[in-house]
């Protein structure tokens, strides 16, 4: 769910666009690096699917069904900042397109999804990574680990957005408790999810895994 | 949205604001927006005028009561949200019908909804407007990286072919018998996303062949996109400086 407009004051919403368009030109930047003119069908292609994914829903339990959200997910097959331009790219077409989050709120969600939930979640699979076996399996685990612990993360930046620009008077710790049980319970279904994708990319290709200990391209990260 | 299709916003018409230059109506909508967002909630009748500007740009385009309205179901959770609040603020409370609100929430509730409408509102009437190979242009226009508009592109253009898939994989494992009704049963759907991952990312390979082959050297061909008159800048441009002489006029007379 994306922010829209209004729930965030408009210096913060600005500030965090600014650092948003920073941080985008930095991702640029390193993917340029390893992906060359590939990085552009490529990374089209990859966006695609991780809006098709987000289109999708699965069933969670009665009544209730989820999909995807693939911050991780797409960090751990192509790489942390070609994930962060790709979801970066599918919230501006959300936005303008679809009209789906706030022009003015585009900023946080692409700080929140894009950074948190991609390059910050790609940082923790590659901690749970170093404690388990680098095998497909090893993979698979901390890539559901990482995303399940991801998205509560990314629903943490808002919590860090509304303390700084909040325009609603909701103590913090209600906001925190409500945020928080909501998005551990959406993790657990993002990871089981990522884990069961990555699982069946790593299995059949682990050479197009740029997270997986078998990648076959070029790694330009120095995370960890 | 699970449908093998994607349904952008446009609508096809031949109006002034659909005849407007996208960078100036991208900027436009950007600029409003902001102005939207840092009006003091207390004034109210800046919100009144703000609301009368985009209802009146949404007719002007012709998009339609049933088109704008069913567009804003799109946010019908944030509206949920935004009615708790004044259950949950603290503060001095005030009582309607029977029950126990906190003031300040209600004026909390009040801004969030007023906000996220019209800029849900702006929105809609520049993705309206706009197709998809202008709003591109637009932002090109306006300086947004060349790597960025043309990953936009493609992943727009491949979006249909790569859902297209996600539904007949979905086909085919319902003709098996498949019958999720629980997250336990995600195993099959997350192993066709992972097949789809792949295909996506072949596809992207083979794409990028393709283009090679006819002479791209990672620069997509520069289309002239149209620049803008002034005309047009000044009189589009007039609409956030109205937006924004009302911010500053809210704020001084608070």
């Amino acid at each position: 769910m994306h922010i829209p407009d209004g729930f965030i004051n408009g210096a913060t919403s600005a500030g965090f666009g600014v650092a948003a368009a920073g941080g985008l030109g930095a991702a640029i930047k390193q993917t340029g690096k390893y992906l060359s003119e590939r990085q552009v069908p490529l990374a089209g292609l990859v966006a695609a699917f991780v809006f098709a994914a987000q289109m999708v829903n699965f069933p969670v339990s009665i009544g209730v069904s989820g999909h995807l959200l693939g911050g991780v997910l797409a960090a751990v097959l192509v790489g942390p900042w070609a994930a962060f331009v790709v979801l970066s790219v599918v919230l501006i077409v959300q936005g303008f397109v679809f009209a789906d989050g706030g022009l003015s709120a585009l900023g946080l969600n692409i700080i929140n999804m894009g950074l948190i939930g991609a390059v910050g979640g790609y940082w923790i699979y590659r901690v749970l990574l170093r404690f388990l076996p680098k095998d497909a399996r090893g993979v698979t685990l901390a890539a559901g680990i990482a995303a399940g612990i991801a998205v509560p993360l990314a629903a943490m930046g808002f919590l860090v957005q509304y303390m700084i620009g909040g325009t609603a008077t909701v103590p913090l710790g209600t906001v925190f408790t409500a945020l928080l049980g909501t998005h551990i319970l959406i993790g657990i279904g993002e990871g089981v999810i990522t884990a069961l994708v990555v699982g069946a990319v790593v299995r059949n290709r682990p050479d197009l895994v740029y997270g997986a200990p078998d990648y076959a391209g070029e790694r330009t990260e120095v995370l960890v | 949205m699970a449908g093998g299709h994607v349904h952008a916003l446009y609508r096809h018409g031949d109006t002034p604001l659909h005849r407007l230059r996208p960078q100036v109506k991208i900027a436009t909508a950007f600029l409003f927006v902001f102005a939207v967002v840092a009006t003091p909630r207390e004034a109210m009748w800046a919100f009144l005028i703000y609301a009368a500007i985009m209802l009146a740009a949404a007719s002007v385009a012709r998009l339609g009561v049933g088109f704008v309205a069913t567009r804003m179901l799109i946010y019908v959770p944030f509206i949920i949200a935004a009615l708790l609040i004044p259950f949950f603020a603290g503060g001095e409370k005030v009582t309607v019908l029977g029950i126990e609100l906190s003031r300040t929430g209600l004026w909390d509730m009040w801004n969030i909804l007023a906000k996220a409408t019209l800029g849900l509102l702006t929105s809609v009437v520049l993705a309206g407007t706009t197709d998809i190979p202008s709003m591109l242009r637009g932002f090109e226009a306006l300086r947004v990286p060349r790597v960025l508009t043309a990953i936009m592109g493609f992943m727009i253009r491949y979006l249909d072919v790569v859902l297209g898939e996600f539904k007949r994989m979905r086909v085919a494992m319902h003709s098996r018998g498949h019958n999720p009704r629980w997250l336990g049963h995600a195993k099959p759907y997350a192993t066709s996303a992972g097949l789809i991952f792949i295909r996506s990312y072949e596809r992207g390979e083979r794409v990028y062949l393709a283009m090679a082959s006819r002479g791209y050297d990672g620069h997509m061909p520069h289309q002239n996109g149209d620049s803008a008159p002034v005309s047009q800048w000044a009189m589009a441009l007039a609409v956030p400086l109205a937006a924004w002489t009302i911010v500053a006029i809210a704020w001084s007379t608070l």
